[in-house]
Formats: C-alpha cells, structure tokens, sequence
C-alpha cells in the first residue's frame, strides 16, 4: 500500500508542475500576452510600459521559470483590477463553493443511491422505468437551462425563493438543485447497473438461500460490493462540482470560485484566471488521487496493477 | 429498443430542422420588427411567438439548431481525426510516445472540461471557427485515451499476430487489422462526446464568450433571455427545450450504440 501511495504521489505532483506549465502556456502562448491582458482601448504608449513592469520583455524561459517559481510558493501576481493578490482573491471564494459543492453532493448522494437501489431491486417494474426516464432526461437537461426554468417558476411566479445572491438557506436551494440533477442523473444510473451487477454474484445467492431478510441481503452484501464505482464517481464528481460550476454559479450569482473565474475572464484580468485555473486544477487532481487512494484501499487488486 | 428508437427519432427531428431551417422557417432568423416584440406564442405568424426585436422565435430557434449541429459535426470530426490519430500511434509504437501522450492526457484530464474549454475559448476570441478549435483543444483527449487503450487491446489478439507472423509491415498491420477493429470505438465515443460539445457551446455563449449575438446560437438567445424572463418566459423556454432535446436524442442513440458495439466501454 505504500509504495502505491509514493508512487500516486509522485505522479499527482508531475500533474501540478505540468498543470501549471500548461496555465502558463496557454496564456503566453497564444500571441501577445500584454493585448490579452489589457482593455480593448489602450494606448501604445501604455503597453510598452506595462510590458516592461511585467517582465514580458525577457527570454520565455526566464518568464516560465519565474512563473512557475512563483506559482509553486502561492504567488500569482496581483489582479489588474483589484489590485490584490490574486490568490487571496480565489481563496475568499473557496468557502462559498465549497458550501454550494457540499450540498449539491449531499442531495445527489441522498437522492441518487437510494433511487438506483430501488430501482435495480425492482428491476422492470413501473418504478424502474420512470426512474430510468428521469435519469435519462436529468442527463439530457442543460444545467443552466434548468436554472433559468427554476428561477422562472420558484422566484419570479411564485416568488417562494430568491433569484440568486448568497445569504439565507433558501439561497442554496436551486443552485444545489440545479448542480445535483445532473450528477444525481449519472449516479443514480451507475447505482443500478452496479447493484444489477452484484445481485447476480454467488454470495447474494447464499445469503437467499441462507434465509437472510431481504432488507440485510440489500443493505449488507448486496450494497457493499457495489460502493466501489459508487464512491469513484461521486468523489470524480466531488472534484467536477468544485471546479465545475462555473455556469451554475454565474446564473445564481454565487460568489463563489467559478462566477469568480468567468467574470476574471470577462474583465480579462488573467493574474486571477491563471490563479483560479490553476487552483481548480490542484483540487481536481488532488480529488482524483483521493478517490485512487479510496479505490485500493477499499479493493486491494487496485494496489498491485 | 424504445430508446433507441426515440434516440433515432428525435436526432432525425433535429437534423430536419437543422437542414431544412431556410425553409421551414418562414422568417428570416436576423429580421427585426420593432412593432412586433415579445409577442408570447400562438401570435398568428409566429408560432413560437418574438422576442425583444419582434424576430422570430421559431425562425431563431430552428436556425439555432443549424448551427448547434454544425459546430457539433465539426468538433466531433476534429477531435476524432487529431485523438484517434494520435491514440493509434501512441497505441501502436508504444514507448515514448504512449508515456507523452499518456501524460498529456493526465495534464488535460485535471482541468475539469467547461473550464479548460472556456478559458481556451476566452484567449484564442470570439466566433464559430474559434469555438470548434476550443472545444477541439479541449476535447480530444478522450479519443485519444480510448483509442490508445483499444489498440493495445487489439494488438493482442491472435488474429494481428497471426498477420505478423505471415510478414505483414507495419502500416499495413496498423490500417488494415488494428484500425477497423478500433473504428467502433471511435464512432461510440462520438455519438457520447456529440451532446456533451453541443451543450458546452451553449453554456459557454451563455456566459458571453462563444458565438456572439445577433447569430441565432441557442446559448447566446438563453443569455438574452435573462433579460426579459419576467415578462416572456418563452425566450428562456424554447431554445432551452430545444437543447435538452438534441442531447437526450444524441445521448440516447449513443447509448444504444454503445450496447450494440461495445458494452464494456467507459467514456
């Protein structure tokens, strides 16, 4: 088990330092990096001297190696237009994700397991099929679009919740919804095919035919042999709900990491896009070992391979 | 077997209205009538009813569907052609090439994809072409970790040793016996990855990146929409519907696809 830790380590770390090369690359590598990040309407005179300041007239290896030197220490520069640091700017706005991720992923695990449970133990009956239609169409429904349809209903007409903002609990309730129907959707299908898998194995047979109840056949044999793909897409999803609602948050106004990212795109304020991106990708990586590590602990076959 | 069919159906529906939307229209998707704006649906001549300019909906939302499907066709064509031929090689000569692509693809893969694809798409700007080359930049990936992953599969079978053996080279082993058998994947992986650019274009001209307005994009009209959502829900409504539409008929005929071809593959 140790040896595949350094080893998922190791790799993890490479991912960062490429991660952070690939930030980078994007930003410098795509024409003059001064026009990007610069409003439309500077003067040429103005350019050259912020070139100058930002060190964009060096070697790019020079300006790599000082990038990433930086980055590793937690220094993104300054945001252009606040004029702070720009990870302190992303890290602000952590808590906010984090309470809107958390919530979402509380409902699609509240929600998704018990229905695909369900619906695999009572595989073809009426149940199954309305819920396979609603994972289909949660599948299928544009987050954002479902945004805009509950802001339609609960806030303009029946004026139950507000439009967006963060404050109140009743502020969580369709940015979580929102987030959790598409996941919930992929769960909730996930639950049933790997509950059907299970329930056709020997062991379940011996517990029937051992006359255990059926709620124990379930709840025990049954349920534990299927949270491994269970638990590696929701902690994959962990990691896309963090760095991945960008859209839901913009349409909730949700202070939140991802609005924080879009709006540093719009205003092209690229210390903090650089800052943002780079931290969504850590987390996302550091998830993805998470689940690694949850993986070969909960199946030692994983270790070895 | 009813999904597929509903699959087949609805991507048929959209396809007709994406093909035929000049027709079928009966307005010109761009033509403004100040006199007649935000008339709700049912409006004699207007089906779907207007919007703020007094265009068309159904106009716009028809045309939305040619360009969503375009930009659709055109990424997946482009991720499957630059994926497949790198995973092929990758796959195929191994060594470095399989390592640098691999961690290539553990780089691309730690950016979650509307993420990467909208800061691609916020550097390179605006318009058609640069939305297809972001979701391209964006999106390859897979195919090539699918189709990497399929050809060392492949590579194995007694079938491709046995052409080996007989002292068939390289590149007629390669096209000839390992890339038919890795066709299947590719076209399974496209049909999954279809609705997931189709959708990530509209999320990324919602957010005022992608395609611009006044180009009938189903992305760009939601964003509008936020607007005027207290006093015409249809706006928000339709090219919403729209959307869900394309992707669940997309998805649901992938999905057959996949169980037809092959079952155990992960996207």
């Amino acid at each position: 088990m140790r040896r595949y830790l350094v080893a998922r380590l190791a790799q993890t770390v490479l991912v960062v330092l490429l991660s952070l090369t690939a930030v980078f690359g994007m930003v410098r590598l795509t024409g003059d990096p001064v026009l990007l990040f610069m409003p439309m309407d500077i003067q040429a005179k103005d350019v050259d001297e912020f070139r100058e300041r930002l060190g964009f007239n060096d070697p790019l290896a020079v300006q790599y190696a000082r990038f990433l030197g930086a980055a590793v220490r937690g220094d993104f520069g300054e945001s252009l237009r606040y004029r702070r640091d720009a990870l302190g700017l992303v890290l602000e706005r952590l808590p906010a994700t984090l309470l809107l991720a958390g919530a979402a992923l509380a409902l699609t695990l509240l929600v998704a397991v018990p229905l695909g449970v369900l619906a695999a133990v009572r595989r073809d009956t009426a149940f199954d099929h309305v819920s396979t239609v609603i994972t289909v169409l949660g599948q299928a429904t544009p987050g954002f679009w479902l945004g805009l349809m509950l802001i339609y209903l609960f806030a303009v007409q029946l004026r139950w919740l507000p439009t967006g903002g963060m404050g109140t609990a009743a502020h969580v309730v369709m940015p979580a919804v929102v987030l959790a129907a598409f996941y919930s959707a992929r769960v909730a299908r996930l639950t049933r095919s790997a509950v059907l898998d299970t329930l056709g194995e020997d062991y379940v047979l011996t517990a029937r035919a051992k006359g255990l109840a059926e709620t124990r056949v379930i709840g025990k044999h049954t349920l534990r042999n299927s949270a491994i793909p269970i638990v590696t897409l929701a902690g994959l999803e962990a990691g896309q709900l963090l760095g991945g609602a960008v859209v839901t948050e913009t349409i909730f106004a949700w202070p939140g990491l991802g609005r924080l990212t879009v709006q540093a795109l719009l205003n092209r304020d690229f210390p903090v896009v650089m800052a943002a991106v780079s931290f969504t990708s850590i987390v996302y990586t550091l998830m993805n070992l998470l689940v690694d590590v949850a993986y070969g602990w909960l199946d030692p076959r994983v270790r070895r391979g | 077997m009813i999904k597929a069919w509903l699959g087949l159906g609805l991507t048929l529906v959209v396809v007709v209205a994406a093909v035929g939307a000049p027709w079928l229209a009966g307005h010109d998707p761009l033509q403004a009538d100040f006199a007649a704006g935000l008339k709700p649906p049912g409006t004699p001549g207007h089906p779907l009813g207007t919007d703020q300019l007094g265009r068309d909906l159904l106009a716009r939302v028809l045309h939305g569907a040619r360009l969503a499907l375009f930009i659709g066709v055109c990424t997946v064509l482009v991720t499957a052609l630059v994926g497949g031929v790198l995973g092929l090689l990758a796959g195929f000569v191994e060594r470095w090439p399989s390592a640098v692509l691999m961690r290539l693809a553990d780089v691309q893969l730690s950016f979650p994809f509307i993420l990467l694809a909208l800061t691609i798409n916020a550097i390179v700007g605006l318009g058609l072409r640069n939305i297809i080359l972001s979701l391209s930049a964006a999106g390859w990936v897979v195919y090539a970790r699918v189709v990497r992953g399929e050809v060392l599969s492949v590579k194995q079978r007694e079938y491709v040793h046995a052409a080996a053996a007989l002292g068939v080279g390289r590149t007629r082993l390669l096209f000839r016996h390992v890339l038919p058998n890795v066709a299947p994947s590719i076209v399974v992986v496209a049909s999954l990855q279809f609705s997931q650019f189709v959708v990530a274009e509209a999320a990324i001209s919602f957010l005022g990146f992608g395609v611009q307005p006044p180009t009938p994009a189903w992305g760009s009209m939601l964003s509008e929409s936020r607007d005027f959502l207290y006093v015409a829900w249809w706006l928000a409504a339709f090219p919403g519907i729209a959307l869900a539409l394309t992707a669940l008929g997309v998805n649901l005929l992938g999905d057959w696809l996949r169980d037809t071809f092959d079952p155990k593959l992960r996207v």
